[in-house]
């Protein structure tokens, strides 16, 4: 293989790559079973943070 | 219980395994094919190791963190030709490691300082830049001038250097510390056997004490010899050059 | 039920094993110190074994020590009053923070008036500029920027887990280990101990101790995530595991060297030319995009949400950002060989690349911004959310000008100037530094349960001097790049370079000097701050509480907390 040929060839399969990734992040991001788990997800910080007692005691 | 836990467990490694396989293509595509570059490549003429003189020179260079103000890599653009000289060929640092390209001239570029200025002129300008250039910002460095060049790690240098692809010989390692005298005073025993290991070599006392070589000596040879070892009168534009 | 009992033989273990790792540490240490007939190598195998030995003290000590000693052994922020959280390592990460930030600041300042008037270099060894520039650089982004994103991430990791930080001792180790390792880093460039490639300075031994402390790191934070509470990983988890997981890659490839000796501290790196060129700037503009960005970004996504108490703007937008960001960063480093000896095929998509970034780039500032709406009051009435708002603008202005330099054409003229210097700074000032002033002044009241800041009023002189020191810096820094630019290229009328190379140094002295003042006024911000958290450590307050929000005070000290729906 010579080095014209691996260029072309990685840069290609990179491309293709990239769009595939980008479309599934995507659609995974905008399938809409998955909203009420992002909905959950996005209010993860705003819990409060004393409440801690259910995580068990310590030693 | 346990079930759900090693779930969870599993997509946090899905996630770790994400990030890995997606950072890892653009290394790979653009690091992994200069590798089969220099395979491909026909060596420019007159490219050679550096001397242990030199090299000593270059850790200096180094030590003293110059490639933070200096680069070594002329652009291909009219200005910078005409200023510095005929642009940076890849192969002219292939024996760099770690290579000193630069990223910022708050001084000029150095790809091609070799022979621009006389070793006094050196001498004087590394020990009070402000004597020689009124303008410049350039820190002085007079300790280089009093501290003699610690040789003791010359071979080790050179040994570790072959390590890593520089193709010093067993001669040129086995002379590594009588070479640097050898530079420094061409008088020395053995002293022309010195230019058939390292042609091109500047053999001369550049601090003007051929009988103790300082650090100073070491950074102007190296200074005096950067992009002076390839030809461009016989350099051939249109061949394989790495551009 | 979560795995928070750890059994006595659990614990025992974990503590022999400790000792036994400092031992080991320690007799490493020694050997090192009897071998070598390298002094800067001596001097660092000291330090090594005095850390080792104090390690090992403090955990014998406290594991199989009388009971007085347990408590007295181990330094005071080790105590969690807090409970479940291990906060103690968290405490001690934001005084670090605060402490190299100053530092850092400090230093750089002391470069820019070196720059103005060269005299200041001493012309000593340790006070010249090339060596003192890497301190300042490895003091912001590794020391402040690094223990910044260490102790943030502990943080936002078990809050948003809802789990204790895994590990005993581990979290400590990764906090002192790292701390020795910017020490040793430090003090190497101050003796002349570099790499020579730049953010890559550390030696080859500096750089074994630095991968220990990282895979360690990695270890904590991905033990933590997997004895999570939450079904799901927040989103500013993945930006940190990403930034965690990337930053080793990186550091392990770009620092592969071979030394010249086993007790010496001299390397050298295997590749040469334009491989060391190319993989140099893949690492170096890889740590902007995953120390720098990856990891801040996370910070974002924690604390802006958390101190206006609304969720994210689109946490749909955070997953495509995540995604498109990491994968787009990772191409951009050949932008930084322009029309160099890199082959041409590669500098073309670096350059394309570092366009598209601007895109993922954007978004997340949409994102950040936007989680304001409906509360932008609070612009007005919280310095500690103007601070952090004001970080996400100027993170938005750096990745418009970034994709615009690394255009070709702009970047024949941009390159080798200051122009790179001023964008790297409204960068490292206006974004890093400016989003980690915020999350300190979040964290400090809510660690050390105080019911506010000591002064609020001191938040808002910090923010103004920072600024306004950020926008002079930048100025002169445009000013001076394109001028240089400019002047380099300049033909007289005959077809000659006009300018000599030292007429376009002697033009850079008032830009220079604007430049320093610009530092010397952020750097006033960043005492202001310090002197600010450590009254609020003791508990002080100057009396403007009232007018503090209510998420200032510790989560328990808040009162009937009713989240905003």
């Amino acid at each position: 293989m010579t080095y014209e040929t691996v260029t072309v060839y990685s840069q290609i399969a990179s491309l293709l790559l990239f769009a595939g990734l980008f479309g599934g992040a995507v659609v995974y991001a905008l399938w809409p079973g998955n909203s009420e788990q992002f909905r959950q997800a996005a209010r993860v910080p705003l819990r409060k943070d004393d409440d801690a007692g259910n995580m068990g005691s310590t030693e | 219980m346990f079930n759900r836990h090693a779930i969870v467990e599993k997509h946090s490694m899905l996630l770790l395994v994400g990030i890995l396989i997606v950072v890892a293509i653009g290394g790979l595509v653009e690091i992994a094919p200069l590798f089969w570059l220099e395979s491909t490549i026909e060596k420019v003429q007159g490219m050679r190791p550096y001397s242990p003189l030199e090299l000593a020179g270059r850790d200096i260079y180094v030590r003293e963190g110059c490639y933070l103000c200096h680069s070594q890599m002329i652009r291909s653009l009219r200005d910078e030709v005409e200023r510095y000289g005929h642009y940076s060929l890849a192969a002219e640092s292939m024996y760099d490691h770690p290579f000193q390209w630069g990223s910022k001239r708050t001084g000029p570029d150095l790809a091609r300082v070799g022979g621009k200025y006389s070793d006094d002129w050196h001498v004087a300008h590394l020990i009070n830049p402000r004597s020689v250039v009124p303008e410049s910002i350039m820190p002085g460095y007079p300790f280089l001038a009093s501290a003699p060049l610690d040789t003791s790690t010359i071979v080790d240098k050179l040994k570790a250097q072959r390590m890593v692809g520089v193709p010093y010989t067993d001669d040129m390692i086995a002379n590594a510390v009588a070479d640097i005298a050898r530079q420094i005073n061409p008088d020395f025993k053995g002293g022309a056997d010195f230019l058939k290991r390292y042609p091109k070599a500047q053999q001369r006392s550049f601090s003007g004490d051929p009988n103790e070589a300082k650090e100073i000596d070491a950074l102007i040879a190296y200074l005096q010899m950067l992009g002076t070892l390839v030809d461009f009168a016989k350099y051939d534009e249109s061949g394989p050059n790495l551009r | 039920m979560p795995v928070i009992n750890r059994s006595e033989e659990a614990v025992a273990a974990s503590d022999g094993f400790a000792a036994l790792g400092g031992l080991a540490a320690l007799a490493l240490g020694a050997v090192m110190a009897v071998q070598t007939a390298d002094p800067v190598m001596r001097f660092h195998a000291i330090l090594f074994l005095v850390a080792a030995a104090l390690a090992t003290g403090t955990i014998v000590l406290h594991a199989f020590g009388p009971d007085w000693a347990a408590p007295a052994s181990v330094s005071l922020v080790l105590q969690t009053p807090s409970g479940v959280y291990s906060d103690g390592v968290i405490r001690a990460g934001l005084i670090a923070t605060v402490f190299w930030g100053v530092a850092g600041f400090l230093i750089g300042d002391i470069l820019a008036w070196q720059l103005a008037y060269p005299a200041l270099n001493l012309d000593l060894p340790w006070t010249n500029f090339g060596r003192l520039r890497p301190v300042h650089t490895s003091a912001v982004v590794f020391a402040f920027g690094g223990n910044a994103l260490i102790m943030t991430s502990f943080y936002v990791v078990q809050r948003t887990c809802r789990a204790r930080l895994a590990g005993n001792w581990a979290p400590w180790f990764v906090f002192w280990g790292y701390q020795l390792f910017l020490v040793m880093a430090a003090t190497g460039y101050l003796l002349g101990v570099t790499q020579g490639k730049e953010y890559a300075e550390p030696e080859w031994y500096v750089d074994i101790w630095l991968t220990i402390v990282w895979v360690v790191y990695l270890l904590v934070f991905l033990g933590t995530i997997w004895r999570r509470q939450e079904p799901h990983i927040y989103v500013a988890n993945w930006f940190y595991l990403a930034f965690i997981v990337t930053v080793a890659m990186l550091h392990i490839v770009n620092n592969i060297a071979v030394p010249i000796q086993w007790t010496s501290t001299k390397s050298y790196q295997i590749y040469s030319g334009v491989q060391d060129a190319m993989t140099q700037w893949w690492y170096g503009h890889n740590a902007v995009g995953f120390f720098l960005t990856a990891g801040f970004l996370a910070m974002m996504y924690y604390f802006i949400p958390k101190r206006v108490e609304r969720p994210v703007y689109s946490y749909r937008l955070s997953i495509v950002h995540f995604w498109s960001l990491i994968f787009l960063y990772i191409w951009a480093g050949p932008h930084h060989l322009h029309y160099t000896a890199l082959p041409d095929w590669a500098q073309t998509l670096g350059m394309t690349f570092s366009i598209m970034l601007w895109m993922p780039s954007w978004g997340g500032m949409i994102n950040g911004l936007m989680t304001l709406s409906g509360a932008w009051d609070k612009l007005r009435t919280d310095p500690v959310v103007r601070l952090m708002v004001v970080s996400v603008a100027f993170y938005g202005m750096s990745t418009f000008e970034g994709p615009v330099m690394s255009i070709k054409a702009v970047n024949s003229l941009s390159h080798y100037t200051d122009w790179t210097i001023g964008h790297v700074h409204s960068g490292a000032l206006g974004w890093v530094g400016m989003v980690s002033f915020g999350a300190i002044y979040c964290l400090t009241p809510w660690l050390w349960h105080r019911r506010g800041l000591y002064s609020m009023w001191l938040v808002e002189w910090h923010f103004w001097l920072a600024t306004i020191g950020i926008l002079l810096y930048i100025t002169s820094m445009w000013v001076a790049g394109i001028t240089q630019g400019l002047m380099w290229r300049a033909y007289d009328a005959l077809g000659f370079l006009q300018y000599s190379f030292a007429e376009t140094v002697d033009a850079m002295h008032w830009p220079y000097v604007i430049r320093a003042v610009g530092g010397l006024l952020f750097l006033l911000g960043g005492l202001i701050m310090v002197y600010n958290v450590w009254r609020t450590i003791l508990g002080h307050q100057c009396g403007d509480l009232a007018e503090q929000p209510r998420v200032a005070a510790a989560p328990e000290l808040r009162g009937a907390l009713v989240p905003a729906e």
